[in-house]
């Protein structure tokens, strides 16, 4: 603090500052702003196509092809399935969530740290949509804005939820085991976008829910009643979990049953040594 | 008279001439009722003392948070299925059309002040009421307590047992969530399960077609009276025959089959229940407190069309839904009748199996080992290595349908697939119970023949002595009497001989399939068993190489403390 009070005369504060605000205003402007539909490849810039060719190559042409037909099996194991058509919002949401590329050859790519940043994200996804054939955009921000979402609509969003998500991911968003070493993660933490583009894409054996079958709005309610419901104050104390049952049935044994056993050890010995003078 | 005064005093306060406020209403009371001589009698009941035997009484104490705390919440929970929009304080679901009931539970937990408390005390009550009872059960399988004169006490508690999880799996209904509707569903089809006659106790029960808005209201008045009432009856039934039939003991120096040694029921034992009584009851409440148990907002209300990830019953019901997920599918129609085998064999067929099997136990191992004398001794776990390799078998199985009850979460848990966990389930179902008998037994004799040596050599003391010659032997403690009595006061059982082929008249004996088929069995149960030392072993182990080795300086039987209940030495 007693350097900022002394430099804050000197000649040069003022230019800081202002820069420091054009930074602070462009990041937030790049945060906020809304992302441009990209449904019409024509209009991606043939720039970001460019950039986004060089990291397919390098990186994703291995396993789906290097024109995105797809590899079904290939001497080093590695494979994926063909790109064509499946649009940016299915890139945005593989890279983005860190599925792609995927590291290992399992059942299911995991969610992890993204390995690319959000420029080069918007690369890949810009070359897929433009060289593979359109396919869903990455949708804009009012599906997944819940800003200014009224109570109603956040009950609705919690209809749709129960109706057509909770049987894969749970009820309160937890995920569940699908067969074959598949799974429905957690729907714990993740962004907007991500949420919207799940929905539209179908990522392997989540199905697919297109706006005529779920409107933008209704996407948008979905994303605003799982936010709710994980922001609710913990009620009732630790959830154990939170997988229901098989945790408090745990408990149950271990913290219950077992303490009341050592309570009853202990009462049998120290009443044993009573009769004793 | 003078009976009155004497009881009087023992009915009022614990000492005899202490004419306290209350002696005037006891004296008043006692005149009409006269109940004074009875439990003066009572009072001086004495009980044994060993910690398992305060396991039926975790399960007596959780069943009175039950009641206490169930009262509570019957005041403010509303039974019905009339339908209404939700206004209350959870935001999610305001606006909602729920049953009454789901309403009346959501303001239960939020609304009403203590109310969540009270929720999750009475269901980690419960939880910890069924635990209990299933404990209990088991110490007094493994110790054989259930032996004659004890066999109707035992089936009083198996209907204890499964009146409990009626109750239980009652109270899970009631709230009508998505979770417990889901749990109803399962229930209901079980009953379609059973050939023939499913549909129509399905309709009975419900009323019409499922869900229906008849079967809350009802599973309402089973919950809160009928179920409870018959508990406490024959709880009651339960104590009194325990008081009747006296408390099982372990053996010990003074302790005989004749005998009951401990303390007298009051003031002892009484204080020392009390205190557990607020043990149990503090336990529950914390867990209350602190853990959150069945959050039925979470769920949302019962749609028949919606299903959550993770639906699984309470622990007590996990075992049955494990063997429904384990089963494979098996279903054929005859006529117009659908024979779901995949749902009767592992739903309803698994269950009566089980309660069948305990229900039978005690009077097939009468029967196996010709043994219809009374036992008011209790045996040690290895003492009977057959039955409690049966007991060990019975568990491995429950564990295993319990695992594939949990099939879903441990997959996700563990990251395995869960198509592999069922699979090896099916496998191990069968093969697991087998090789944990034979390692339960083989364990169990190897443990009798180690119980054996320490009554015949004493106990390894950890000093190693080097002869002059340079040879090396571990000096052994003798075993103070007290000891080695505990260790050999049980019986040295006598396996069924085969009957001859013929009788006396050299005709074939009318009964030989049956009595062979006994006495194969009784050395299947005994023949392995190393039994206790006999009188002759034991003066030859004495009389052997003893007297060479220099009086050993650690002189048990002065340290000697008195035997535990395992007939152990105790040290101080
Ligand atoms: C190691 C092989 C591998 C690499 C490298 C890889 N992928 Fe994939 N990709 C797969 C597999 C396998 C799937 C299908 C399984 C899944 O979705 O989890 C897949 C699925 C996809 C999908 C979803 C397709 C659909 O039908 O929705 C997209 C989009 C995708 N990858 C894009 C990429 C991009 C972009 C890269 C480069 C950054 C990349 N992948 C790198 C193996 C790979
Ligand atoms: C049939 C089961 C199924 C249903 C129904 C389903 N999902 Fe999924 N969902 C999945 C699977 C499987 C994945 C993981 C896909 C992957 O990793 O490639 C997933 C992934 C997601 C993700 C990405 C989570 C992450 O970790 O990035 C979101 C968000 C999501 N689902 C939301 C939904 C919503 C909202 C609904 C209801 C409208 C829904 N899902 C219905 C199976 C399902
Ligand atoms: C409501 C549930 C139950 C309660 C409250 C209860 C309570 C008790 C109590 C307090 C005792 C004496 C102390 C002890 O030995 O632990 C006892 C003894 C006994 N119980 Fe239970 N019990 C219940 C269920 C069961 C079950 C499920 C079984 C077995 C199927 C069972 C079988 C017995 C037997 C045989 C005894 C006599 C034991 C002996 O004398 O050594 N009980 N019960």
């Amino acid at each position: 603090m007693r350097a900022l009070s002394t430099h804050r005369r000197h000649p040069l504060a003022g230019v800081l500052v202002l820069l420091l605000g054009l930074v602070a205003v462009g990041g937030l402007y790049s945060a906020l702003a809304p992302r441009t539909a990209q449904a019409d490849s024509a209009g991606a810039d043939a720039e970001l196509v460019a950039a986004g060719r060089e990291l397919y190559l390098v990186g994703c042409a291995s396993c789906h092809g290097l024109n995105g037909q797809g590899i079904l099996q290939s001497k080093s194991g590695q494979y994926g399935p063909s790109l064509i058509g499946v649009g940016a919002a299915a890139v945005d949401f593989q890279v983005g969530t860190g599925r792609m590329p995927m590291a290992s050859n399992s059942q299911q790519a995991p969610r992890k740290e993204p390995f690319y940043d959000d420029a080069e994200t918007e690369q890949l996804a810009a070359f897929v949509a433009t060289e593979f054939g359109p396919g869903p955009a990455i949708p804009g921000s009012e599906y997944y804005d819940i800003a200014d979402v009224s109570e109603e609509e956040v009950t609705r969003g919690g209809e749709f939820f129960l109706t057509n998500c909770t049987a894969c991911h749970n009820a309160v968003g937890i995920g569940g085991a699908l067969g074959g070493g598949r799974y429905a993660p957690s729907l714990e933490g993740v962004e907007g976008v991500h949420f919207a583009e799940a929905m539209i894409t179908g990522p392997q054996s989540m199905p697919v829910f297109s706006d005529a079958v779920i409107s933008p709005e209704d996407k948008r309610n979905i994303y605003a009643y799982l936010n709710e419901v994980q922001t609710q104050p913990a009620s009732g104390g630790f959830a154990l979990g939170g997988v229901g049952p098989v945790g408090e049935g745990l408990a149950g044994w271990v913290a219950g049953i077992g303490s009341l056993v050592v309570f009853a050890v202990w009462i049998g010995k120290h009443s044993v040594r009573a009769r004793k003078p | 008279m003078s009976t009155r005064i004497e009881t009087e005093g023992s009915s009022t306060a614990s000492t005899k001439r202490s004419y306290g406020p209350l002696a005037g209403p006891t004296r008043w009371i006692d005149d009409r009722i006269g109940l004074a001589g009875l439990a003066k009698k009572q009072m001086r009941k004495v009980f044994p003392e060993h910690w398992s035997f305060m396991l039926g009484e975790i399960a007596l104490y959780s069943f009175v948070v039950l009641l206490l705390s169930g009262v509570f919440l019957s005041l403010w929970f509303d039974p019905s299925m009339v339908e209404v929009e939700y206004q209350g304080a959870y935001a999610p679901w305001r606006g909602v059309h729920m049953s009454t009931a789901y309403a009346s539970s959501l303001d239960l937990s939020f609304e009403v002040r203590g109310g969540l408390l009270m929720r999750q005390i009475h269901h980690w009550a419960a939880t910890l009421f069924l635990a209990a009872m299933l404990v209990h059960m088991l110490r007094v399988f493994f110790t054989g307590a259930y032996r004659k004169p004890r066999e109707t006490n035992w089936l009083v508690g198996l209907a204890l047992l499964q009146l409990g999880i009626v109750e239980g799996f009652a109270g899970y209904s009631l709230p009508d969530d998505l979770l417990s509707g889901t749990g109803l569903r399962i229930a209901e089809g079980l009953m379609r399960s059973i050939p023939v006659v499913g549909t129509y106790i399905s309709f009975f029960v419900f009323g019409g077609e499922f869900p229906g808005s008849d079967f809350i209201p009802r599973i309402y008045v089973a919950h809160v009276l009928l179920i409870p009432g018959i508990l406490l009856g024959l709880i009651t039934f339960h104590m009194l025959l325990l008081v009747y039939n006296k408390h099982t003991q372990w053996p010990g120096p003074g302790r005989t089959n004749d005998n009951v040694v401990g303390y007298p029921l009051l003031p002892v034992y009484m204080a020392k229940a009390g205190g557990f009584f607020f043990v149990v009851f503090g336990v529950t409440a914390l867990m209350g407190a602190l853990f959150q148990i069945n959050p039925v907002w979470a769920f949302g209300p019962y749609d028949p069309s919606k299903v959550t990830a993770g639906s699984q019953p309470d622990w007590y019901m996990g075992w049955l839904d494990g063997a429904l997920r384990m089963m494979p599918a098996l279903e054929f129609t005859v006529f117009d009748w659908t024979f779901s085998l995949n749902v009767f064999l592992p739903g309803v067929a698994l269950m009566g199996l089980l309660f069948g099997v305990l229900a039978a136990y005690p009077f097939v191992e009468q029967w196996v080992t010709g043994d219809k004398r009374e036992h008011h001794l209790l045996q040690r776990p290895r003492n009977a290595p057959t039955r409690t390799a049966f007991g060990v078998a019975g568990i491995t199985a429950y564990g295993l349908l319990w695992i594939s009850g949990g099939n879903d979460i441990i997959a996700t848990t563990f990251g395995v697939d869960f198509y592999t966990i069922t699979r090896t389930l099916r496998i191990l179902i069968f093969v697991a119970p087998v090789l944990a008998f034979i390692v339960t037994k083989r364990i169990c004799i190897g443990l009798q023949r180690q119980s054996a040596e320490t009554v015949l050599h004493g106990r390894e003391s950890g000093i190693i002595m080097r002869s002059p010659d340079g040879a090396y032997s571990e000096r052994h403690v003798p075993l103070a009497p007290e000891a080695a009595y505990a260790l050999t006061a049980h019986d040295r059982p006598d396996v069924a001989a085969l009957p001859p082929a013929t009788d006396h008249n050299g005709v074939a004996a009318p009964h030989n399939r049956v009595q062979h088929a006994r006495a194969r069995l009784s050395r299947f149960w005994y023949a392995d068993d190393r039994q206790k030392p006999t009188a002759d072993e034991l003066e030859q182990a004495h009389a052997h190489g003893h007297d060479d080795e220099p009086a050993p300086e650690l002189d048990s039987a002065q340290e000697f403390q008195g035997v535990n209940e395992l007939g152990l030495p105790r040290r101080h």
